[in-house]
Formats: structure tokens, C-alpha cells, sequence
């Protein structure tokens, strides 16, 4: 376990977090390409995954779908940007995005600091519910990331 | 292709780094967060790792005449102990690198020479020297596989060279220690016993200084700078720091804002062209351009509304119409704005002019502004 320090964009408020074992938790699925989902009735949330936002480091703008858009499982539906590079977000399953987290376009930083909660992208209402059980498992997440 | 490593490859996995690709190089990209280690730049210290790039000495009675006409600035303007900026162009004006070249000695000059153009540089160099008249006057010696480099960059590094480099220099400028070097003038110190390069100079657009030494003993100078470091909040920084560094004061990146199909004049480095020095590779088109003007102009700008970050290659747009290409651009740590260079027609250079920058297939709204983008408080 190893302390580090990181200093915000503002350069004004510095937090201590443990740079520990990424996080995968025990409630969510897991797709290959670093999204998590929350399935709650035919409705899942989406986001990008502790071991995800650590790689990219420094999130600076995120770009979401449009609300009523239509998206198959895999298809490139979100943008993620650090100081270096773009990155799409995949849709895990396919569905209709419900709603979308607007705070995290404003405050990127919140899917540094909350990748699982405050940090989500977007929500999609389920057309294939039988896709979830495609995905990995928090364990199988585990082993692929190394950790 | 196998990546090649610099003597710190070891120092920088102990350290947490994260490797990258760069010019067939593995490198570290961070260690920490770009943004965390560029403030800690800007505010105090960190240490890079440059020991990708070239070394190549040259020496002979002949050595200055022959890099007057070989690269673009006046080596006759380099007492001992200083060194400037300048360029390596063809005839056509394109540049071929860009560098910085010291007179170590009378008749002794060192060129550091970005690493991506290391073998292109000294097989050009070689070529014009063998047409050179007094040739036989003039050696060249590529040192780069036998010498290693880091810059120490930051408000609070001439303390702590003073520590790393105690006692008074031996060689080059004579000062009683590093802090009393002035911009861009470079001194011989000694470090356990061997002689290392120091000189006032960077691209960070902070105070700073580069440390040019042996390939076996920079680890030793690595870990010692960070050991002493503490003090002054000395940080390890990878290149993306470098990188987003160098972008807020509008430093050029070979590859970037320079390139064999762009001249220096283009690239609004004219200033270190000297034309009244006699003839060089390029000159004519240089002067021609000086008096004439160019058919593009670099210019740097600034996001005005919430963007994505701007990267190379988007387009640049003013008007209605597709103008130029944004060649650096990145989310600027410093100001948290995006920002960026791009090359546009010159009669749209002008500082103020509202431009668009096209991100996937949207256009945002931008604005030249005078370079540096980033200037210190």
C-alpha cells in the first residue's frame, strides 16, 4: 500500500488516497472494454471502472449520448478525455438511454474521485436483458485486470 | 521493433512510472498525474528523464565555420560556456531538427538533438561535411549511446543544484556553483569524481537547468536529485508533463510544429535564422520567406467555450471554411482551458481572430491569442 497525493485541476484542494487494489464491486457486471453495469429492474446504469479511471488518470471532459438514442451492445456511445487522449466508452448491452449524468460534464473529475457513484455516465432501459449474463463478473473482471 | 531504453529504465519502474511508446524509445508518460506533476513543475520542482535524446560533439579548428554553415543561428555569438537555440534545415527551408548547440570549448561545440532524429541528424551532418572545404578540420562524434541526460525544471531547482553540484565548475563557464549561471549558459561540474554538463536551460518555460552526463553514472545523479529533492517537493515527471509544459509557453515539438515540409520562418522561429552570418543550408529560401511572407503561419489559441481538448490533426476552421490543422493541443493544466498550435494562412494569423476547432465532427469555438498561451503571474 502506498500513499499518494493529487492535486485537482483548480490546483486547490489535495486529497490522500490509497493506491491500493483497484475496486471492482461485488454488485456489478463487468465488460471487457472497463464498463461497469447496474442492473435495477429492466434498467441498467452505466460508467467506467475504478482500474479504467486510474489508467486514464487527469479526466478532463466527458461526452455523453443524447437521451432517446438507440445503442447495441458494443457500439462506441460516450467519450472520455484525459490530459492525453480520447477514449470511447462502449454501451455493454444494447438499449435505449434513458437519462444521463449531466454533473459529470461539468465536474469530470467526479469519475476520478467516484467512478461507481457520482461519476456514472448513463442509464440505458434494457432491450435484450439476456446480454448481462454475457458479461464478466466482478471476479473474471478481477483476474483481466490483473489484480 | 525492439524499444530502445535509457540507463534509467529500472530507476523509473522503482519510481512507478508508466511506459510509453516515444520515437522508439520506452519512456515514462507519468508517474503520478500528468496535471499533478506539470503544477509541481510550475510551483516547484521536477525531474525528467531526456536521456533519449542525441549528443553529438563537434570539434576542430573548423567546427564553427562549419555549423555556421550548416545550421541557421551564429555560433560566432557563443563566448565559451554559452549555448543557443537553431535549426537544422535542407535547402528548401524544412526543417530537419531542431537543437541546441554549446561551445564547450575554443574549438569544441556540443548539439543536443531531439531523439526521433538522431540517425537522419548525423547522417546529414556527415554528408555536409564531406562537401565542407576545410573538412579536414572539423570531427564529428555522435555520442548519444554513451550519454544519458535529466532536466531538473522549476522555481525552486538552482537551490537544489547547488546541492546535487557543490563545489565550483571546472569547465565551460566558471562559476563558484549552478545557480550563478545565467539563461542558456552551460558549466562542467564534478559528481563522484566525473565530469557532468550543466546548463541553464529547459522546456518547461520555468527556471531550470539540463544535466548532460556519462550513461553509467546518471542513475547515480538521478537518485541523488530526488534524495535531496524532498526539500524543495522534487517530483519525477514523465513526458506528458514535458509535453503540456512546453504547449502552455509555445515551445515547438519536432513532429509537431516542425517538420521537413515546414520552415522555420513558418514556424514563427525565425528569430533564431540569422541571415546576416553568411551563407547555409536553406538561407535563400529563408530570406525569401522573411521578405515575402509564407503561405502558413503558426499561430496558438485558446478553447472560449467548454470543448473537448483540441489534439493534432483536428481541423481549424474560420469562416465556413476549413483553414489549417491544429498540430499540439491539450487540456492546459495551468489555465483549465483547452489549448493548443495550429498552422492557418497568415492573413488569418492575427491575435483575437475567432476560429473553430472541429472535434469529431462538431466545431467549437476558439481564439488566437499571443504566444506564450501560459505566462507566469
Amino acid at each position: 500500500m502506498k500513499l499518494r497525493a493529487d492535486f485537482t485541476l483548480a490546483g486547490v484542494i489535495t486529497t490522500i488516497r490509497l493506491n491500493m487494489s483497484m475496486q471492482v464491486p461485488a454488485d456489478l457486471k463487468y465488460a471487457k472494454s472497463h464498463e461497469w453495469l447496474r442492473v435495477a429492474g429492466d434498467v441498467a446504469t452505466v460508467g467506467i471502472t475504478d482500474h479504467a479511471q486510474h489508467e486514464l488518470t487527469d479526466i478532463v471532459f466527458v461526452e455523453l449520448p443524447a437521451v432517446g438514442r438507440k445503442v447495441k451492445a458494443g457500439e462506441a456511445c460516450a467519450v472520455v478525455e484525459s490530459v492525453k487522449t480520447a477514449s470511447d466508452i462502449y454501451a455493454p448491452v444494447s438499449g435505449e438511454v434513458v437519462e444521463v449524468n449531466k454533473p459529470v460534464t461539468d465536474d469530470p473529475g467526479l469519475v476520478n474521485g467516484e467512478p461507481f457513484a457520482a461519476g456514472w455516465f448513463f442509464k440505458l432501459k434494457l432491450t435484450n436483458a439476456a446480454e448481462v449474463g454475457a458479461l464478466l463478473t466482478p471476479e473474471a473482471y478481477r483476474t483481466q485486470i490483473g489484480g | 521493433m525492439t524499444l530502445k531504453r535509457t540507463p534509467l529504465f529500472s530507476a523509473h519502474q522503482r519510481a512507478g512510472g508508466k511506459l510509453i511508446e516515444f520515437g522508439g524509445w520506452e519512456m515514462p508518460v507519468q508517474y503520478s498525474t500528468i496535471t499533478d506533476e506539470h503544477l509541481c513543475v510550475r510551483r516547484a520542482a521536477g525531474i525528467f528523464d531526456i536521456s533519449h535524446m542525441g549528443e553529438v560533439i563537434v570539434r576542430g579548428p573548423a567546427a564553427a565555420a562549419f555549423l555556421n554553415a550548416t545550421l541557421t543561428n551564429d555560433v560566432r555569438k557563443l563566448v565559451v560556456g554559452l549555448g543557443q537555440y537553431t535549426l537544422m534545415c535542407h535547402e528548401h527551408g524544412g526543417v530537419i531538427d531542431d537543437l541546441y548547440a554549446y561551445r564547450l570549448g575554443a574549438e569544441e561545440y556540443l548539439l543536443i538533438i531531439n531523439a526521433s532524429r538522431i540517425e537522419p541528424d548525423v547522417a546529414w551532418l556527415q554528408e555536409h561535411l564531406g562537401a565542407f572545404p576545410q573538412h579536414a578540420d572539423v570531427t564529428l562524434a555522435n555520442l548519444s549511446d554513451h550519454t544519458a541526460a535529466v532536466a531538473i525544471q522549476g522555481p525552486k531547482t538552482p537551490g537544489l543544484l547547488d546541492q546535487l553540484f557543490p563545489a565550483a565548475s571546472t569547465g565551460g563557464t566558471h562559476v563558484a556553483k549552478p545557480s550563478e549561471l545565467t539563461k542558456n549558459q552551460i558549466a562542467q561540474f564534478a559528481f563522484d569524481g566525473q565530469p557532468v554538463c550543466v546548463a541553464r536551460t529547459g522546456y518547461s518555460g520555468e527556471d531550470g537547468f539540463e544535466v548532460i552526463t556519462p550513461a553509467t553514472l546518471v542513475e547515480a545523479v538521478w537518485d541523488k536529485a530526488l534524495n535531496l529533492g524532498h526539500q524543495f517537493c522534487l517530483q519525477p515527471c514523465g513526458l506528458g508533463a514535458r509535453d503540456t509544459l512546453r504547449t502552455e509557453v509555445c515551445y515547438p515539438l519536432y513532429g509537431h510544429e516542425l517538420d521537413e515540409n515546414t520552415t522555420p520562418v513558418e514556424a514563427g522561429v525565425g528569430f533564431f535564422v540569422a541571415l546576416d552570418k553568411g551563407d547555409f543550408v536553406g538561407r535563400s529560401v529563408l530570406a525569401e520567406q522573411k521578405a515575402s511572407g509564407t503561405k502558413k503561419k503558426l499561430v496558438a489559441f485558446k478553447m472560449t467555450d467548454k470543448a473537448p481538448p483540441p489534439r493534432p490533426h483536428y481541423p481549424i476552421w474560420v469562416g465556413g471554411a476549413a483553414v489549417g490543422e491544429v498540430v499540439s493541443g491539450t487540456q492546459s493544466p495551468s489555465l483549465n482551458n483547452g489549448i493548443g498550435m495550429g498552422y492557418v494562412p497568415p492573413q488569418l494569423a492575427e491575435v483575437g481572430r475567432k476560429i473553430e476547432i472541429e472535434i469529431r465532427g462538431r466545431r467549437f469555438a476558439a481564439e488566437i491569442v499571443k504566444k506564450p498561451i501560459y505566462k507566469k503571474a
